[in-house]
């Protein structure tokens, strides 16, 4: 991995998660630097969403998950929740609430199981519509939302958390080429501003490659390649991982895109 | 909101200032809803088979209070306040009951058709209450006689045994609903055993389970008061919770939420509620798929919000439904049950085609 090890906020040793006895994704080791953006890549199955979800404390796993060099199963659920934003790639949508109500619920670790939210977690709140441009929608029951609209909320609820690691399973799930880079742009400005370091799962190695710092490429549950997006998105790599025929094609920037052929 | 409202004549609308506002319970709700039920409650007390007039019953309570000449006699002030107003406080108590336990585990079981029966209560008080009529036949009905005891034991019981089978297969709800399916057609099977070993006692049983509070007076709702106060007290603090459970276990999870703990208590507050309730006043149906699809219609779907506003409409159906059943066909009486299903029977057909496609 070429990561530097030292001052990661996120380290993975040995990371194996999924269902005990059978884990969907093995032997993991990555490490993080703090305020960095990995992108873990990998075809359908590959286990990017498992990996999240174990970092999140949401499947089981073995080996180490170190934030800030302290093992998260050291803390209890809440804790956990305090250090770890969390947005999911299909979330469950209740009908009957709002906009506000929605993301309220990111300060759901930092209340006592029977509290009520205070002004500041609802200044918390209405800081977080703002920066998402949501703050017209507060009222608006969640269900009535846009795709665009929609992806904003769930990430509004995973920055109302407060948390140092950001993890975003396909966020732009749904999105079109606009609204996903809206979404992208957003989270880019948002981990800048904050400091915060961002782990996500996309499965448009264009955008990965454009937004991500690194690029993590997981196959059958194991890291086949990860280091800068220029490294890891080669024709011959894709090919055997995806059985994709691509070519990569570079911007005037110089990023990689990734073209597929017929 | 609250304080924050002097600010926003400085400020255009939408300016930061401006907090942005959580679906709460309001007091303006929780008053209307209040006063809903102090109205039906009122008019239930003066209607019945003996006119007692609105002034005399006023000038009863009003001796009451001051310690004057009442224009009631004797019987009529009997009357009023040993079998008309605890009938009236006894529905209210148990509306409450099951409007609220139902709403709560529609919460719990992330569906609107859950119903506070789901998990054995019915089955197993059905039970309880046909072995006490069968095996004691005229054993005392009084609030502390046999046959409450044993339904309220029955419900328990069924709601337990759902519980352990459910958590033997699995962590989920699925499998707890899979568990009551089981639990309550096992308890119907031996309490229709039991009740086919004395077909005289046929008809006791079926005024059972059809429900009513015909026999009521102030030891029935000395025994439905304590479970429900506890239970209500449960269910208003555990509305947050409940909105986080229809994210679902993993997203409830990731939030720092334990859904097996927030299950087990309101599941337990809930069933010995609408155990306390069946207890009482038999089977009565519809009014806890009812009332708290009205409160989700007329207000807002929010579980801070349905389960409190629920607690006062199930009183106040609940309320109205007794008095329908005991003047419609006066003198005699109609089970309750048997409104509150006419009622809520096309009411659940209109709420499944409402829901049409979003059930789990």
């Amino acid at each position: 991995m070429t990561v530097a090890a030292d001052g990661s906020a996120l380290e993975l040793r040995g990371l194996s998660a999924g269902y005990r006895g059978r884990w969907v994704v093995r032997d993991v080791d990555v490490a993080v630097r703090r305020g960095a953006w990995v992108a873990v890549i990998g075809p359908n199955g590959a286990g990017k969403s498992t990996l999240l979800k174990a970092v999140a404390g949401l499947v089981d796993h073995t080996g180490e998950v170190l934030l800030h060099g302290e093992p998260l199963s050291r803390l209890g659920p809440r804790a956990r929740a305090r250090a770890v934003g969390y947005a999911p790639q299909t979330p469950e949508l209740p009908e009957g609430l709002t906009v506000t109500d929605y993301v309220l619920f990111g300060r759901t670790p930092h209340l006592g199981p029977l509290a009520r939210e205070s002004r500041a977690d609802l200044e918390i709140v209405a800081d977080a519509l703002d920066r998402l441009d949501l703050s017209a929608l507060a009222h608006r029951p969640l269900r009535t939302l846009s795709g665009g609209e929609r992806q904003r909320a769930v990430l509004g609820r995973a920055l109302a958390q407060r948390a140092d690691l950001l993890l975003l399973d396909e966020p732009t799930t749904g999105l079109d080429i606009g609204h996903a880079q809206a979404l992208l742009d957003l989270v880019d400005h948002l981990r800048r501003a904050d400091g915060t370091t961002v782990v996500s799962t996309l499965h448009d190695l264009t955008l990965a490659a454009q937004y991500a710092d690194e690029l993590v490429l997981v196959d059958r549950g194991r890291v086949v390649a990860a280091g800068p997006p220029a490294d890891v998105l080669t024709a011959e790599l894709l090919a055997a991982r995806y059985a994709a025929r691509v070519t990569i094609l570079t911007t005037p920037d110089g990023a990689p895109v990734v073209a597929p052929v017929r | 909101m609250m304080s924050t409202t002097s600010h926003t004549s400085d400020h255009p609308p939408g300016a930061r200032e401006r907090l942005p506002r959580a679906t709460r319970l309001s007091a303006r709700h929780v008053a209307l809803a209040a006063a809903l039920v102090a109205a039906v409650a009122t008019g239930s007390v003066l209607l019945g088979a003996i006119d007692l007039g609105w002034q005399r019953v006023l000038g009863e309570v009003v001796a009451q209070l001051t310690g004057g000449t009442s224009p009631l006699s004797e019987r009529e002030a009997a009357i009023l306040w040993q079998l008309r107003v605890p009938r009236v406080v006894l529905a209210g108590l148990v509306g409450a009951a099951l409007a609220g336990s139902g709403a709560a585990y529609q919460g719990v079981f992330r569906n609107p058709l859950a119903d506070p029966y789901l998990l054995g209560a019915a089955a197993g008080a059905g039970l309880g209450a046909t072995l006490v009529l069968v095996v004691a036949p005229g054993a005392g009905h009084g609030a502390l006689g046999p046959l409450p005891l044993a339904a309220f034991v029955g419900a328990v019981g069924g709601v337990a045994l759902s519980w352990v089978l459910g958590r033997s297969a699995g962590n989920g709800t699925a499998t707890l609903v899979l568990a009551g399916v089981a639990v309550s057609a096992f308890l119907t099977a031996a309490q229709t055993f039991v009740q086919q070993l004395r077909g005289e006692t046929l008809r006791e049983v079926y005024t059972w389970m059809l429900g009513g509070l015909g026999t009521t007076g102030w030891d029935e709702v000395l025994v439905v008061l304590p479970y429900l106060a506890a239970a209500a007290v449960v269910l208003c603090l555990s509305g947050r919770l409940l909105d986080l459970l229809a994210l679902g276990d993993e997203e409830a999870g990731a939030l720092g939420l334990r859904p097996g703990v927030v299950r087990v208590v309101v599941l337990a507050a809930a069933s010995l509620a609408t155990a306390a309730a069946v207890a009482v006043s038999g089977l009565i149906g519809f009014v806890g798929i009812v009332v708290p699809h009205l409160v989700r219609l007329a207000v807002a779907g929010s579980y801070r919000v349905v389960l409190p506003l629920s607690l006062l409409g199930g009183a106040g159906f609940l309320v109205l439904a007794d008095t329908v059943a005991r003047t419609v066909l006066a003198p005699a009486e109609l089970p309750v049950g048997v409104i509150t299903a006419f009622a809520g029977a096309p009411f659940f057909a209109l709420v499944l085609r409402r829901t049409r496609g979003r059930v789990r």
